[in-house]
This record gives C-alpha cells, structure tokens and sequence, in this order.
C-alpha cells in the first residue's frame, strides 16, 4: 500500500458505535469485529476520498505521535482488513 | 435452512459471566422451494398461519438490538417466501443491525433484490447445492433452481451487494470442492462457506447417502488450506470441517447461549437451530416473554452455559474452554444425554462407537430423503 493509494471499506461493511458494549465494532458480511481506539480512529478518516498519505497526515496531527510509528500500525491494520476482503486500495 | 457457521467471535473465558448476544438467527418460516435433504429445520415444521405476523418479527428485531445484537441473519425455510421480507429489511435498517439475507435464491427476482437493497439489505448468502444444475437440482429437489441462483448471484454483485456462498458438503458433492472455490470466483462473491453436513432435522434421515468418508473429509481440508493461501485477499473461506472424523469436537455455538440466539417461525427461542432435538427444554415464546427475560433468565439458555453442568471427562479436562465439551445436541443424538460428553471427543466412552458408526454410513449409500412441507 502506497501513500498514494486511497483505502475504502468495501459494500456491506461498515462501523457503528455499539452503544450496549460501549465500543466501536466493524460489521461486514458474517463478521463484528470490535474496534480499539486506534482502529476506530483509524476507520474514522478512511473515507474513500482520502489517500492513505492523507489518512496518517490526519492521525498523526490528532494523536501527536512519530508518522512513521503511526504508518506501520496503519498499513497493518489496513492489510489485515483486506485481506478479509473488507477493503479496497484504488 | 443449512446449518450456519459459527461467528468467529472468542468464547467467554470460564471465570466471565455470559454478555450480551452478538447475532441472530430469525427463522422467518419454514416454507421453502427446495427440499434438501440435509435440511436441519425440525422435522415437524411449521405452517404457514403458525409464523410470526410482521409486526411481532419487527418488536423482536427491536428488542434484540436493545439487548446487543449487531448482526440479524434472515433465514428460514426460505425468507423469500416471505411478501413481508421488504418490511422486515427496513426494520432491520431502522434498529441500525446488520441484516443478512440466507437464501435459495428462489422468489427473489432482480427488482425485489433491489428493492430490498434500497430498505438497507447488508449482505445476501446465498446456498449452493451443486455446482452444476443436474447436481444442484438433484438436491435441491427443486428444477429450474440452479439457473435461478445464477441469476440471482448476478443480480447481487451487479447491485454491489456483498455476496457469500455457501456450500454444503457431503458424500455426494465434496469431491467437487475445487469447482465450488471456481464457482464462486466467477460469480465475484467475497466469501465462501464451506460446511461439512451435520446430521440435524432432516439430515439424521440421510446419514448413509450424506455421510463423507474419512478421506474424503481430509482431502477437502486440504484443498481448503491450499486455497485459502492461493486466492488470499480475493476470496474468503469459511471451513466447518467433518467432526464425525475428528479426535475432539468443535466449540459449539462458541458456548451455549453465549454469542448467539435463534427464533424459530413461531417465535420459541433457542440457543442454536438444532436444540429443538432437545427434549427436555422447554422454549419460550417472544409472544409471551420479553427477549432480553429469555436470553438471560429462561431454563433453556441457562441449561448448559458455564463449567457447572459438565460431567467428567469435561469437569476436569484443560479443553474445556476451548470447546465447552462439543455439540449438546450431537451428545443428545449418540449418546441419549445433552449433557455427556460429545462423543466426537476421544476421551468419550461412546468416541470409538460414533467413529466406527460414521465409518459404515460413509462407506455404505442410501436413497435421499427430501424434506417434505406440509401444505
Ligand atoms: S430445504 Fe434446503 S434451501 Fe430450503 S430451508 Fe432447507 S436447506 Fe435451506
Ligand atoms: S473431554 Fe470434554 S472438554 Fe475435554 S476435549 Fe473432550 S469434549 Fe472437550
């Protein structure tokens, strides 16, 4: 995944803030995963518009952290939601 | 309907009480088209002026998402049959769950698929039973079915709607698996379930026609891992492999009355889709009782959740956590107890008995039973 590239949560796959747990969940086909800070973090500024140079520029203002730190942490967490066929990189 | 798979959700670690359901399973009727003979619905089913009128389906719905369900898979029977599915979707979407249309494909035509997308449809499984019309139609029972499912499994992607298949395997059909995986890369669906049969309702009629054998069961395993690696990040596979020739059982459910629920046509609840061959449970019905008193307070639900009920070899066993002593209701057909051990565990006394009768079903061959309606 490049800078360049912009990350999309595929149809059918989308967050909600699950108020009787108290967390952020992404729901896609057979599956809720339940989200940490970060990854709802993260979902929130991957919009579909945003590249993914865009999206740590956007983290990294927030969180006040090392972009490169933030970078690795972002690229996994995105591949891992590709690879579930829950994300397209365009 | 076909057996689900089990979310892939973690199981309670023995000293956490039970949370909230994540999914479930809305039986919406027992009618359907097709009549597979692996059909894990009751053998006595329900008609159709014994279903839930819509509106009692839709305070369910909202009960559920108070109590903390995410995810509301709509099955059956087949939920086409349904004229009140429309309805049903657009409850799902007003209550924010995650709807997930199981079906046959059979009453959905291209402008009611789209029609139910614009309510706010999630996802639509739909269920293989062969790869080809002579095989699917063989099992389906049902002429004209496979071509209809084709058209429907275009009509989903073309509507970018996620698309999951799901196949269940047995004797007859397994050996087609590396067709299935092509199957369902050309029809462009994100996932595949790939189910071993599991000798519920219906099926228990056709263990000797359905029963894989024990190598057939390993090859599919194998394809299944191979496949997995080669289409990673294009296609998804769900594996529920045969337990019949295992040496411990699956973590049913991911625990009894721990992760999901099922309401069945006539609106008893159940904590999975085959507990009805339970005997001794009694069922409450959302007509009578709230959902949220059931799921934490009714008999049946409590029945086997936690450690307290098990007996040994389970009591004792450092697996327990992990599979919470197998199928109840596996345990209740081989063994005559729900409580026992489930006999696909090797530390079951019954394990050598279940594995030799398996043996046999596999490798003799009978006559389907199809699954009959009552009109
Ligand atoms: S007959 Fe077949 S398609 Fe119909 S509900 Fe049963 S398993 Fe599903
Ligand atoms: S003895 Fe019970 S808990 Fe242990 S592995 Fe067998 S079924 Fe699971």
């Amino acid at each position: 995944m490049t800078e360049a590239e912009c990350p999309r949560l595929l149809s059918g796959c989308r967050t909600k803030y699950d108020t009787v747990r108290g967390n952020w969940v992404l729901l896609a086909p057979e599956r809720a995963i339940k989200l940490d800070e970060i990854g709802a973090a993260i979902l929130a500024e991957t919009d579909g518009e945003r590249s993914l140079g865009g999206i740590l520029d956007a983290l990294v203002a927030k969180y006040n952290a090392p972009r490169e730190q933030i970078a690795g942490d972002v690229v996994k967490f995105l591949t891992s939601l590709r690879d579930r066929r829950m994300l397209e990189v365009t | 309907m076909d057996a689900p798979a089990p979310e892939g959700s973690a199981g309670p670690s023995p000293s956490i009480t039970y949370g909230p359901p994540i999914a479930m399973l809305a039986e919406v009727t027992h009618r359907c088209p097709l009549s597979c003979p692996y059909c894990s619905n009751p053998l006595e089913l329900t008609k159709r002026d014994g279903e839930l009128p819509t509106e009692i389906w839709v305070d369910v719905f909202r009960q559920a998402a108070e109590l903390g369900v995410l995810q509301m898979h709509l099955s059956g029977g087949e939920p086409a049959s349904r004229r009140d599915l429309e309805e049903l979707i657009s409850a799902c979407r007003e209550y924010d769950l995650y709807s997930n249309l199981i079906t046959s494909g059979i009453g959905l035509t291209e402008k009611r698929l789209a029609a139910l997308k614009e309510r706010g449809l999630d996802h639509v499984q739909l269920s293989l039973q062969g790869v080809d019309a002579e095989m699917a139609d063989l099992i389906g029972g049902y002429k004209g079915g496979y071509s209809r499912k084709m058209d429907v499994a275009g009509w989903t992607t073309a509507l970018d709607l996620p698309l999951t298949l799901n196949a269940v395997v047995h004797e007859k059909n397994i050996d087609r698996l590396p067709d299935m995986i092509d199957l369902a890369v050309t029809m462009g669906a994100r996932r595949l379930e790939v189910a071993t049969v599991q000798f519920h309702g219906w099926a228990d009629r056709n263990r000797a026609a359905l029963m894989p054998t024990r190598e057939q069961a390993k090859l599919c395993g194998q394809r299944v891992a191979e496949a997995r690696e080669r289409l990673k990040g294009a296609l998804v596979i769900d594996y529920v492999p045969a337990d019949h020739h295992a040496d411990y059982p699956k973590p049913c459910m991911g625990g009894w009355g721990s992760t999901g629920l099922n309401v069945v046509p006539d609106g008893r609840v159940m904590p999975c889709h085959a507990a009805h061959t339970i005997p001794h449970l009694v069922f409450e019905n959302v007509k009578d009782t709230p959902l949220a008193d059931i799921w934490w307070k009714s008999s049946a639900f409590n029945a086997y959740r936690g450690f307290d009920w098990m007996p040994e070899p389970c009591r004792s066993c450092d697996r327990k956590a992990r599979d919470f002593g197998g199928c109840r209701c596996q345990a209740m057909a081989m063994a005559g107890d729900a409580a026992a051990t489930d006999p696909v565990c090797i530390k079951s006394p019954l394990h050598a008995q279940m594995q030799a009768s398996a043996q046999a079903d596999a490798e003799s061959d009978g006559e389907l039973t199809y699954r009959i309606m009552p009109k």
